[in-house]
């Protein structure tokens, strides 16, 4: 049933940011340490789990892979309620720090983003990878390949 | 007429919010196809747009939430908000190949501590090149160029002014602005093309909403691993923010 996936994404996603809250008061932060990061996690344990024990039932799919193509216009939405006039309006320092913060970021990304690349292993899952682009940018198509078995051996 | 229009769209703004996005995806895919031969993604056109409606919003209210602080698109706020974001974020994770995550893990470590302390010294040196010497200030400022609620919570900590806090947040939503919208077209310059770096840049990059936007807006399949990390970014940076980040500036200044 689809609900089951949409509940597993929730109980993911729930018990993720408890686990970042409880990261942030044991680190005496005002703030949730990587809670999306590790409901991620739980995430992607559950698939390999569910692909080991028999196959993914295909409303668990279905339910999480919805939320999944549905990513960017949520992204959409939620550019649309930016504070833009206030960072627009901030003056020289709000745009002189800004712009230098992201172009400083960009340059370190050209530079450490290829350390200890893998070629032949991003080869082999290049299919994988572009089907999860299909699903991430909402146009996936019934008749294209399902999850490759390669992902579940993996972990 | 136009008063039972209002009605439905603010009794029913969350159902609104869909019709409202899904036309400007609509337009935005239009545009994309029509107007740039496909070259420039769709969805970078539909969070362009989603910025200018924002900017009108702003201005047309004087609120904060952009186009959600009007009645008629208050839905767009759920529906943009940090609850459902984070949830499609998550359910993206569906779509990562395990071994290449595995792999970069340490790579997204190493990004995550160049994410922090990178931007807060352009922040520093900035604020200190426009006169701010207090360890306070210049901290908070700096704080803002690492996300927009690094920014806020290491001010409130240190006590900071509240013309310096609103500019720090104002640093941290501009730098969000400039990764939405400028990453497609650093994308290439960068290598931002595989798993590895996306993963950098989530950790160098940090702010989620722009790691959020920009990766939509490049490549869609490098949108989970860019999240997996960019999602540490800003508890980090509250962490050592008003802790470490600031004992070294106080140092620093004397």
């Amino acid at each position: 049933m689809t609900i089951f996936g949409v509940a597993l994404l929730a109980i993911c996603t729930l018990i993720g940011v408890f686990i970042g809250d409880l990261l942030g008061v044991a680190l005496q932060v005002k703030a949730n340490v990587g809670g999306v990061g590790i409901a991620m996690m739980l995430l992607i344990a559950a698939r390999v789990w569910l692909t080991r024990h028999g196959g993914l039932p295909h409303g668990i799919k279905l339910g999480v892979e919805f939320w999944a193509t549905m990513y960017i216009p949520i992204v959409v939405a939620m550019a649309a309620q930016q504070n833009v006039v206030a960072a627009v309006r901030g003056g020289p320092i709000v745009l002189i720090a800004g712009v230098g913060a992201v172009s400083v970021c960009f340059a370190a990304v050209a530079l450490i983003g290829h350390l200890g690349r893998d070629r032949t292993h991003e080869a082999e899952v290049e299919p994988e990878l572009e089907r999860g682009g299909k699903v991430i940018a909402g146009s996936f198509q019934p008749g294209d390949p399902e999850h490759a078995f390669s992902t579940a051996k993996g972990a | 007429m136009l008063h039972m229009i209002e009605h439905v769209f603010i009794e029913q703004s969350f159902v609104a919010a869909f019709a409202v996005v899904g036309a400007v995806m609509w337009i935005s895919l239009a545009i994309s196809k029509r107007f740039t031969a496909g070259r420039v993604h769709g969805s970078a056109i539909a969070i362009v747009m989603g910025l200018a409606l924002a900017y009108a919003g702003g201005l047309v209210t004087g609120g904060q939430k952009g186009v959600a602080d009007i009645p008629v698109f208050a839905g767009i706020g759920l529906m943009g908000g940090a609850m459902l974001r984070d949830f499609a974020i998550v359910a993206t994770a569906f779509e990562v190949d395990v071994v290449e995550a595995r792999k970069a893990g340490l790579l997204g470590v190493l990004s995550l501590g160049l994410g922090t302390i990178l931007p807060f010294i352009v922040g520093i040196v900035v604020a200190l090149a426009f006169g701010y010497t207090d360890a306070v200030s210049v901290t908070t400022i700096g704080a803002g160029a690492i996300t927009y609620i690094v920014g806020p919570v290491t001010g409130a900590a240190l006590g900071a002014d509240s013309a310096v806090m609103a500019m720090s947040i104002a640093t941290g939503v501009l730098k969000a602005i400039i990764v939405m919208v400028g990453t497609p077209f650093v994308a290439r310059m960068i290598g931002l093309d595989n798993p590895r770096s996306a993963m950098a840049f989530g950790g160098l990059m940090g702010t989620v909403s722009g790691v959020a936007g920009g990766l939509a807006a490049t490549d869609p399949k490098l949108v989970p691993y860019g999240a997996l990390t960019a999602t540490f970014h800003t508890g980090i940076g509250c962490l050592v923010g008003p802790s470490i980040l600031y004992l070294g500036t106080r140092a620093l200044l004397g």
